[in-house]
């Protein structure tokens, strides 16, 4: 992992700097007109694809650890939510927030067992522990097996905004979005970041300087976790649907591409190597399966031309943090 | 397909003059989706387009007027590309009404959005009975088989005709679990007997342990209770055992024409399913399959493909006669309203929870022997009378019949 780390050391610790600021703002600006010329419904998956990718940057880009199994926190919080929207009847942003608590509690389980390795068994434990719900998934009764849970009401928000229209939910996932990438903004930028960046580079030297680092590593996880599952509940409230292909190991694989190709470790990369992703499966919907051909093609070719993702490169060539 | 939708669409913007202000947008736009390239291609796919486009011209719509598109789209048997697609198409392209959609789990799922939007739904291809149950809705109609139908034909019909003791094979998930049920449920009624189960594990390569227990359990009639690639791995296999030679029957619960001419007949043979298509049963659908076949490399129709024509010509009729694709429930009511009649399924009735009445048959696959040209593959064991191939309409708890 040490070799797709990027190499830009921070130059006020803990401080925003102004590249950041420009950068965000133009993100901003673009999400607040883009439904206007842009399908909601695909922004709305989008959105919610890139919080997942974010949330899964927080873990490999900045604690150096590869999770193969983050479908198991984004595909059953979007199980609870759309159950607990549609049988026990709460509203969306409990709904929501149950979802991603789920997905806190099985980051807290899995990653106490993970962080104990390093790796690939880090990665083939997760990896593990993924398809083991997976398969919990297809035979549980509630998740609907095959079919899924289908017609997960949108329901009202705080019980006053109706999200049954685009525009609301549109707003609503937005928020939730940028809420979630502030989070992860403050989390790299704080002290506790900053020992997280410290065992990406060199995890015995950290814990040479008094650092309990498995606690730090399992925090850091369960935060992924717990974002990654709020990212999955607000999908299923969008298409007011859960179905297995959420907790399904090619999603798990999905978010790696879309990490590596916006670039790792960079706080911008995900979200656009999300929409990158996501604006391929919806556009090139008419080619059925080649979909996968054509994304494997593009992350060999991501590999071998931009090693550091379209934003990685983009910020080494200007020398400036994104 | 997106740039020259689009422009059929700007181009209908532009026509859409007083003459069919009703029709929304000038043009009735059929969403076919379906899984175009993989599992169920051949039984639905590409076919199940050109299927609705023959329906179209054999309607005769451009004479009466009417300014027909067909769109196609692959939902690779997942319901959240499947919902996705059908979304874009019904807020972007303005599409009217989907069609087919294999797979019960995505169609499922578009029935929900097709209710929310007041589109039209007309089912082939996928199964599950719930669309016309517990999930009915007025903006639905399934049209060509389902669930219960399968169990009903198979396991009635089998049971009658000597097989009264089964084994059951079945899917370890929500689908086969479904079928194994509602066939258990029609055999011990009929006075049969089930002397054992066993469940697979989905999706399943190796079934021979469990065919090896089939086999000692020396029941009669080995029920298949999956499908796709399970049913035709399980059928190759309980071949390679001699289980058909040793004298128990397969009885495929869900299994279409593509299945068997992929097995071929000298696998395939003497398995027992219920269709409600066949394409060699009378002279119109002769002419039809040598037309369809033509245009699609020699495969010729299934049931789906078949379903696809008959609801898509019926679906024209009513909005010919409303003059109008605008709401979904007035044209489906006007739909149910008019009783069905077309070349392939004849006469038949849409009923109030959405199921499409018409007789379902049993068919037997042919000894390598008996055939005599190729996609000969059925003979007739039986015909399901419509009134009773269909789950009765009080059995099936959906709200639109109670309330």
């Amino acid at each position: 992992m040490a070799a797709a780390a990027p190499s830009i050391t921070a130059p006020v610790q803990g401080g925003r700097s102004k590249s950041e600021l420009i950068a965000f703002a133009i993100m901003v600006a673009f999400f607040v007109i883009a439904p206007n010329f842009i399908y909601p419904i695909f922004l709305m998956k989008a959105l919610c694809f890139a919080l997942f990718a974010c949330a899964f940057n927080l873990l490999i880009g900045y604690v150096g650890l590869l999770s193969f199994g983050h479908a198991l926190y984004f595909g059953w919080a979007s199980y609870v939510s759309a159950y607990a929207a549609k049988s026990w009847g709460l509203p969306p942003e409990l709904a929501i927030l149950a979802g991603a608590a789920t997905a806190g509690g099985l980051g807290i389980i899995a990653g106490a067992l993970a962080i104990r390795r390093q790796g690939i068994y880090f990665a083939m434990i997760t990896l593990a522990l993924a398809q083991m719900m997976y398969f919990f998934a297809v035979q549980a009764p509630f998740t609907g097996g095959e079919d899924g849970i289908q017609a997960v009401p949108r329901g009202k928000l705080f019980g006053l905004i109706n999200l049954a229209d685009q525009t609301n939910m549109y707003f609503f996932v937005l928020s939730v979005f940028l809420l979630g990438f502030l989070l992860i903004y403050r989390i790299i930028n704080s002290p506790f970041g900053e020992v997280l960046k410290a065992i990406r580079e060199n995890e015995a030297r950290a814990i040479s300087l008094g650092y309990k680092t498995e606690r730090y590593k399992l925090v850091a996880f369960v935060l992924s976790a717990t974002l990654a599952g709020l990212a999955g509940a607000t999908k299923a409230i969008v298409f007011q649907l859960a179905s297995l292909t959420d907790v399904h190991w090619t999603m798990s694989g999905e978010v790696v591409l879309m990490t590596l190709l916006g670039g790792l470790g960079t706080i911008f990369g995900p979200v656009l190597g999300a929409f990158s992703i996501i604006a391929m499966q919806n556009y090139f919907a008419g080619f059925g399966q080649w979909v996968t051909v054509i994304q494997g093609v593009i992350f060999v070719f991501c590999v071998l031309l931009f090693r550091r993702g379209i934003i990685g490169e983009i910020a080494n060539a200007l020398k400036i943090r994104l | 397909m997106k740039t020259t939708s689009l422009m059929a669409f700007a181009a209908a913007m532009l026509l859409s003059t007083a003459a069919h202000a009703q029709i929304s947008d000038g043009v009735i736009k059929i969403g076919v989706m379906n899984d175009m390239s993989g599992t169920y291609a051949d039984l639905a796919g590409p076919g199940s387009v050109l299927a609705a486009r023959m329906a179209v011209e054999d309607f005769g719509a451009a004479a009466k007027g009417l300014k027909v598109e067909i769109l196609g789209a692959d939902h690779q048997n997942k319901p959240d590309i499947g919902s996705n697609v059908v979304r874009t198409w019904i807020d972007v392209d303005k599409v009217d009404v989907i069609v087919d959609v294999p797979t019960s789990s995505v169609a499922l799922a578009v029935n929900e959005i097709v209710r929310e939007k007041n589109k039209v739904f007309l089912i082939s291809g996928a199964a599950a009975s719930n669309l016309t149950g517990d999930k009915c809705s007025p903006n639905t109609v399934h049209w060509t088989y389902d669930t219960w139908a399968l169990a009903n034909g198979t396991g009635n019909a089998i049971v009658k005709t000597g097989g009264d003791s089964w084994f059951f094979l079945t899917a370890d998930y929500a689908f086969g679990h479904a079928l194994e049920r509602d066939t258990e449920a029609v055999v011990l009624k009929n006075g049969g007997k089930v002397v054992g189960k066993v469940r697979h594990p989905f999706p399943g390569t190796d079934f021979s342990s469990f065919l090896l227990q089939a086999q000692t359990s020396k029941a009669k009639i080995i029920g298949l209770a999956n499908a796709g690639a399970d049913t035709t791995n399980a059928i190759k296999q309980a071949s390679e055992f001699g289980i058909v030679a040793g004298g128990q029957n397969l009885a495929g619960l869900l299994v279409f024409l593509t299945d068997v001419h992929s097995l071929g007949l000298k696998t395939a043979q003497g398995l027992i399913f219920t269709e409600a298509w066949y394409w060699d049963m009378n002279d119109t659908n002769r002419a039809f399959a040598a037309k369809f076949s033509a245009a699609n490399k020699g495969v010729h129709p299934s049931m789906v493909h078949a379903g696809v024509y008959s609801a898509v010509t019926h679906y024209l009729k009513a909005v010919a006669d409303l003059k109008s694709d605008a709401d979904g429930k007035a044209v489906v009511a006007k739909m149910k309203a008019t009783p069905t009649d077309d070349k392939l399924m004849g006469k038949g009735e849409i009923r109030a929870d959405g199921r499409k009445i018409h007789p379902m048959y049993l068919f037997e696959v042919k000894k390598p022997e008996e055939s005599k040209k190729p996609w000969d593959y059925y003979k007739l064991r039986a015909t399901i009378p419509a009134d009773q191939a269909f789950r009765p309409l009080a059995e099936g708890k959906c709200p639109l019949v109670t309330n």
